[in-house]
């Protein structure tokens, strides 16, 4: 069989392949698709935890004061600014939030979230006509955050709110995403 | 001398001997201006690169420091002003393009066999595209910028099942942060350009393999058992190196079309810089750059409650259909004049994109926040229940939405001529019970808000002969 292969081999023909050497092409050629797989696994682990596990993580909501009992009147909705749950160094600006926070009475508030339920747009409080209205699409909704008119699908989300030694204090919480 | 060295470069590289063949690949003769757009597209993608990676010298792309980074580049920065509009109409003009060229690509029934895979491809890059607009938007990192990654992850999170975690990924955590901005720089700048690089190589690759389609002829249809015979045939008969034969008027158009993005850049500058970025800034109206307008548009229109369907599923049938498109169809004619269904379509698009674009720039639905009072002019009287209806008018929110005259927001019916169409009790229904798009004030208004309301809109009278 050697002699054989030589023999092509001196005269310039490639020798033709044994059913060994076929085989130990096929171990070689999966040899090297199983290394590049482990060196492919040994990268892209890390690498996909590092990009997708803080995705998983849930903050945990702190709360925040935003200003003194005395400062909110009676039946008044103001926007009030807060610091997010666990703002990283570099954020900046872009760590802040805002609220609408409502006066009941003496002792009640509630705080709705900025976020229009329809797309996420920024409502505004129209304090004469009493009603939050959406620059976005035009949904509009009534002082208890109920739907008053246009596209959003549902009221507008509350955030807790508690009082604590004379401080209004908010509950921190992700932007709400409508799944409707 | 240089032609020892190239002689040198080409023995140890052989690229130049490759490269040579490639542009001298052999086209068909007819293959005029309608091919131009192609390469177009690719000549605002090198420019989109060579501007961006200009811009990158001074861009930070960090949430606390972008804004103020472009600040710099707009305002103290050599070229700088001139650069960011470069940057924005390259990447206007490289939509623009992509959407011409397969606009032509459609109609010449190029995307027939054998080429379904360049049609496939050239989807998917101007899926590409498009997020590369999106992205290179809130790279911007203002006001606007913020808001619209909100409004993305809103869309995000109506995907059944993962939208929430979708969401979360799109905005890097539970809020717009410290996290966000980076993630939209990175697809930005390295994975979105190298899928772009990745998938140009690939389908020019195609372009070489099965040849520039030849112009179609009516009463030639493509026929997979003997097209690819017939183009050789008549590729080798007439034929035409690309190099120089076709490539000058690429060359030209490209030409022209940098002069015409350097002239807007020049003109009328870089986008201006919204608010800073700060999510507690509620004053804030949101809006896409010029090519995601309709789409804007489209969010506004669609029947109340269809949105989740139509933002999950709308743009996953249309890739979908795109892609099939090739693989539906890939034989018979090819002529325009042939088919004139593919003629309507594009026509139905484009007049679809054009109206949802216009309704979109105008955006009649966002009320007017800048609405201001009624000049006395308009109101026609200066006490009485007509001089406090129409500041009941201003105050309770019914300008923002409707208007009178000039005056006011286009979000619900024009008022101007109101007590012509209604009768004094059906203001007072309405006004009272509001409607799909309207709030009810009955709560909101005391009776004699009620007629000092309506006093004035029974004013609001255009004599007709």
């Amino acid at each position: 069989m050697n002699e054989s292969n030589n023999n092509n081999t001196q005269s310039g023909q490639r020798p033709a392949p044994t059913r060994e050497e076929i085989t130990r092409r096929r171990f070689l050629a999966r040899l090297s698709l199983a290394a590049g797989g482990i060196g492919a696994l040994i990268l892209a682990v890390p690498m996909a935890g590092f990009i997708l596990a803080p995705f998983f993580a849930r903050t945990k909501e702190v709360w925040r004061s935003v200003g003194k009992v005395e400062s909110f009147k009676i039946g008044e909705t103001t926007a009030v600014k807060y610091e997010d749950a666990s703002p990283l160094p570099w954020a900046g600006v872009t760590a802040r939030s805002a609220a609408w926070l409502r006066r009941v009475d003496a002792d009640t508030f509630i705080a709705f979230s900025i976020n229009c339920t329809h797309l996420g747009c920024p409502v505004r409080w129209l304090a004469e006509a009493n009603l939050f209205m959406c620059p976005c699409h035009g949904g509009v909704y009534y002082q208890d955050g109920t739907v008053a008119a246009g596209p959003p699908p549902s009221p507008l989300p509350r955030y807790p709110v508690r009082v604590k030694d004379g401080d209004v204090q908010i509950q921190t919480a992700p932007i709400p995403i409508s799944k409707k | 001398m240089i032609n020892r060295v190239r002689d040198w470069v080409d023995d140890r590289t052989g690229l130049p001997d490759a490269v040579g063949r490639m542009a001298r690949h052999l086209v068909p003769p007819d293959a005029k201006w309608w091919y131009v757009f192609g390469s177009a597209t690719l000549c605002a993608f090198m420019i989109q690169v060579i501007s961006g990676v200009a811009l990158a010298f001074s861009y930070i792309p960090s949430p606390s420091a972008a804004y103020s980074t472009l600040q710099f580049i707009s305002d103290q920065a050599p070229f700088g002003h001139f650069l960011r509009g470069l940057h924005y109409y390259g990447a206007s003009a490289m939509v623009l393009m992509v959407g011409l060229h397969m606009t032509q690509v459609f109609l010449f029934g190029s995307y027939k066999f054998p080429r379904e895979l360049n049609w496939a491809t050239g989807v998917l890059l101007l899926g590409f595209t498009l997020v590369m607009g999106f992205t290179g938007q809130l790279l911007r990192w203002d006001q606007n910028a913020v808001w619209s990654v909100v409004v993305g992850a809103e869309q995000a999170g109506r995907v059944p099942i993962i939208g929430t975690w979708l969401a979360h990924f799109t905005l890097g955590g539970d809020t717009v942060g410290g996290a966000t901005l980076t993630r939209f720089f990175v697809v930005h700048v390295f994975i979105m350009p190298a899928l772009i690089f990745a998938f140009v190589g690939l389908h020019l690759w195609l372009v070489l393999r099965h040849g520039i389609s030849e112009p179609p002829k009516p009463g030639k249809p493509v026929d997979p058992k003997t097209y690819r015979r017939e183009y050789k045939e008549l590729i080798e008969k007439t034929g035409r190196p690309f190099w120089p034969d076709a490539a000058w008027r690429d060359a030209i158009f490209c030409v022209g079309m940098i002069i015409g993005i350097a002239a807007l850049a020049l003109i009328f500058g870089a986008p201006q810089l919204g608010k800073p970025p700060d999510p507690s800034i509620i004053a804030a109206s949101p809006r896409p750059d010029w090519y995601l307008l309709w789409y804007f548009g489209v969010l506004a229109l669609l029947p109340h409650g269809s949105e989740k369907y139509f933002m999950v599923f709308g743009p996953l049938l249309a890739g979908i259909l795109l892609i099939a498109l090739p693989f539906i169809s890939n034989r018979g004619e090819r002529s325009p004049s042939r088919r004139p269904w593919a003629i309507a379509a594009v026509l139905m698009i484009v007049l679809m994109i054009v109206t949802l674009w216009v309704a979109g720039a105008n955006s009649p639905w966002s009320p007017n926040f800048n609405a201001q009072p009624l000049a006395l002019s308009v109101v026609g009287a200066t006490n009485g229940p007509v001089f406090i209806g129409a500041q009941l008018f201003h105050s309770k929110g019914c300008l923002n939405c409707h208007l009178i005259g000039d005056d006011g927001g286009r979000r619900g019916p024009d008022l101007t001529d109101v007590a012509n169409r209604l009768p004094r009790s059906q203001m007072v229904l309405r006004i009272s019970n509001g409607g799909v798009n309207m709030p009810a004030y009955a709560a909101n208004l005391t009776p004699a808000d009620m007629d000092a309301l309506v006093a004035f809109l029974q004013t609001r009278k255009i004599q007709r002969r």
